[in-house]
């Protein structure tokens, strides 16, 4: 008889007075007793509807029935036939929109706690079993990766298991993209991070940092090297400001300069070279999953008032909600139905202040949200002393405008048909240099994708000769 | 790691590096510059490619013993190995139809001026270089831009070496003179730059200069480095960081540069005495 609970298992997580000011992780994750617990509330539908809401489709029945017979070693191995980084998803995916979307359970109380059992089994694998990952035989083709984000890094696993050479290249001094610089250690400490790579490097993948493809090497440098397809997961790291005035103020930020120094430079710890502002009064601009880490950041850092300003309502409020919930309960205020549109300094060119105004919801707009409309003079003023612009990213320009016949759309986004080919032969792309910011698990899903079609392009070339 | 391959103090505060970085020296450019960092806790930073060598695939920095981390840098003996050295990231500098060109140079920044009338010079232009420097003893390069230059000026604050003045004295003067140069290239502090920029505004002359905000990454994916040219923002390590001196705001660029100076002066007094410490 399944456990028929309407709530799922709870997890523990730090006390949020003691949290906000540390940078360790604040959800703690299930023990073996609640694991086993939690996954005795999934039903085992034939149907699986929980799959079809997995972008990377994780066999989420089976790794379950695994769990609630104590046997977590297989467990792992049914998630890593198709997911590279479980340890990661469990913490970062969106569940609430995915897999935990579909489930069941959740159309009569809370859906199965999906996303804490994959993170329980990664955690469980990563402190208890022998790993001894097997390097595949080399099948004598070699594939370049641009960029170690999490794209780039689930393609190259891929390639990786099916025996392909894989040289990834990542212009930082470290790989794991938005998992190292953007995410905070409180959400995903980045030993876990690592200790992910360290097994792709383990299977034979070799990763080159330093190494900023478009200055350094071109794409067309990199088929001259003897690559014979080249699959690019360069993100979309160009941070977007709003041109109002005075955003060149010192103490103004984008959210990825803050959450570099941050967490890549670790500006937080004692001894460490990288300076980071400490502030008084700091606002956050935007509402996304970025914003929300910007300002759960900006709190472990000490500052007094943290404050999200963003032009729509809480219903529209795009961050995942348990960060939401979490940011709330760490004493971060939330200014909704708020724009600004002035940035005040003092005369030593710091920022002093910003001027909003507040705004109404109009008439749906094409995305069918609401769309935020201003109140004529109804502006007014918040004293702060830093300002962190959180309202989304672009790609990168380096590459496309290094490579010739490489196509983008007006954004900058590179196109790609829905096998990730682009419009050069020979090169595919995935994650958010095609869609523009969007989340780590559809970037893993666009490198899987990226990887079938580099294989099979590959060996239809082989033969063909 | 990346292998200092040989190492010389050119004045009792600029070093002069030449390091193993075969992927950086196959494309480097005049006016590209690298980043790098020292140890696992350090932080980024920027210098300038002063010059390259494809085929011994190394790379020269010329830096200035400012803060902290060009401490570290400068305790790097030859065989030693810098962590992480990243480039060749920026814009070249453009030197293609230049026919005379007065190239000028700031301090240390003639480190950055040096590889820029270098390529000017082989690229059959005819090179003005005016160097300037507080004293005598921290000239630099001498010889260097010899070699690139038809016409070289030295000057000095206190007039101990070359003339006494400043390097826009001695460019108002040839102005004056007559001499009809194409472009000013101005590398240096950034009043320095300034103060060019109002004098060859002036007379007419485009000028451009060699941007020294501070930076993170230096791939544009942060704008740290952003500054206001012609009135739109743009991030030096992507869009430059040579740029337009006549559309630059100065006075902002200045300011965010001064951002992190208590920082700074802590970090460099916790490193001085550290070092003393070491000695002792």
């Amino acid at each position: 008889m399944p456990n028929m609970s309407l709530k799922k298992v709870e997890m523990p997580v730090q006390d949020p007075m003691v949290r906000r000011s540390n940078f360790e992780e604040v959800a703690l994750g299930y023990t073996e007793e609640q694991a086993r617990e939690e996954a005795e509330r999934c039903l085992h539908c034939p149907t699986k509807p929980c799959v079809s809401g997995c972008p990377v489709s994780v066999n989420i029945p089976d790794f379950i029935k695994a769990v609630k017979e104590g046997e977590f070693e297989k467990a792992y191995h049914i998630i890593h036939e198709t997911s590279s980084l479980p340890a990661v998803c469990g913490r970062v995916c969106p569940q609430e929109t995915q897999c935990e979307h579909e489930c069941v359970r959740g159309k009569k109380g809370e859906s199965v706690a999906i996303g804490r059992l994959e993170r329980f089994v990664a955690d469980w694998y990563r402190e208890h079993a022998d790993e001894e990952v097997l390097k595949p035989q080399e099948n004598g083709h070699r594939v370049a990766v641009v960029g170690a984000g999490p794209a780039g890094l689930t393609c190259a696993g891929d390639l990786a298991k099916k025996g392909y050479h894989v040289s990834v290249f990542e212009a930082l001094h470290v790989a794991g993209g938005v998992l190292m610089y953007g995410i905070p250690e409180f959400r995903l400490p980045k030993k876990i991070v690592q200790h992910e790579i360290d097994g792709l490097r383990k299977m034979g993948v070799d990763i080159e940092t330093n190494a900023v493809i478009g200055r350094c090497e071109s794409v067309d440098d990199l088929f001259d090297q003897g690559y014979e397809a080249v699959f690019i997961g360069s993100g979309a790291g160009l941070p977007n400001f709003m041109n109002m005035p005075g955003e060149n103020l010192k103490g103004v930020y984008s959210a990825n300069e803050f959450l570099t120094r941050c967490n890549l430079m670790k500006a937080y710890r004692e001894g460490v070279d990288t300076p980071i502002q400490h502030a008084k009064r700091a606002v956050i601009v935007g509402g996304g999953n970025v914003a929300m880490d910007a300002a759960r950041c900006a709190k472990r850092l000490g500052v007094e008032e943290v404050t999200i300003v963003y032009r729509r309502s809480m219903e529209e409020l795009p961050a995942r909600k348990e960060e939401v919930e979490h940011a709330m309960e760490e004493g971060i205020e939330f200014r909704l139905l708020t724009n600004p549109v002035r940035v005040l300094g003092n005369e030593e060119g710091w920022v002093s202040g910003i001027e909003c105004v507040k705004m109404e919801l109009g008439e749906p707009d094409a995305s069918g949200r609401r769309r935020p409309v201003e109140i004529k003079g109804s502006n007014f003023t918040i004293d702060i002393d830093c300002m962190i612009m959180a309202i989304g990213t672009s790609p990168n320009p380096l590459i496309r405008s290094t490579t010739e016949g490489l196509e983008t759309n007006r954004k900058g986004c590179l196109i790609t048909d829905e096998d990730g080919k682009t419009t050069r032969e020979g090169v595919y792309a995935g994650g958010d240099a095609v869609t523009g910011a969007a989340t780590v698990i559809l970037a893993m899903g666009a490198g899987k994708t990226g990887a079938a079609a580099i294989d099979e392009y590959i060996q239809a070339k082989d033969k063909a000769a | 790691m990346f292998r200092i391959i040989k190492k010389e103090s050119l004045n009792p505060t600029v070093t002069r590096m030449v390091v193993e970085a075969p992927l950086v020296a196959k494309k480097a450019q005049a006016g590209q510059f690298i980043i790098l960092r020292v140890h696992e806790d350090g932080e980024r930073i920027p210098l300038t490619v002063a010059d390259y060598d494809r085929e011994q695939g190394t790379i020269t920095i010329i830096f200035q013993i400012v803060g902290r981390t060009t401490m570290l840098l400068n305790q790097l003996e030859e065989g030693d190995a810098i962590l992480d050295f990243v480039g060749p990231l920026g814009r070249p500098s453009e030197v293609e139809g230049l026919k005379k060109v007065c190239v000028i140079g700031g301090g240390v920044g003639c480190a950055i001026a040096y590889p820029t009338a270098k390529a000017l010079h082989e690229n059959g232009a005819e090179v003005t270089v005016i160097t300037g420097f507080r004293n005598k003893d921290l000239v630099i390069l001498e010889e260097e831009f010899d070699a690139v230059s038809e016409h070289r000026y030295l000057v000095s604050d206190d007039g101990s070496t070359g003339v006494k003045g400043l390097v826009t004295n001695v460019l108002e003067e040839l102005i004056e003179k007559g001499e009809q140069f194409d472009e000013v290239i101005a590398i240096g502090p950034l009043p320095m730059m300034k103060f060019v920029c109002l004098l060859t505004k002036k007379y007419g002359i485009k000028t451009i200069v060699s941007m020294n905000p501070i930076m993170i990454d230096g791939t544009g994916m942060c704008g740290c480095c952003r500054l206001s040219v012609g009135g739109e923002m743009k991030f030096a390590c992507v869009d430059g960081p040579d740029f337009d001196g006549h559309l630059v705001d100065f006075d902002e660029a200045m300011a965010r540069n001064s951002a992190y100076r208590d920082f700074e002066n802590r970090a460099r007094e916790a490193t001085c005495n550290l070092f003393q410490k070491e000695v002792a």
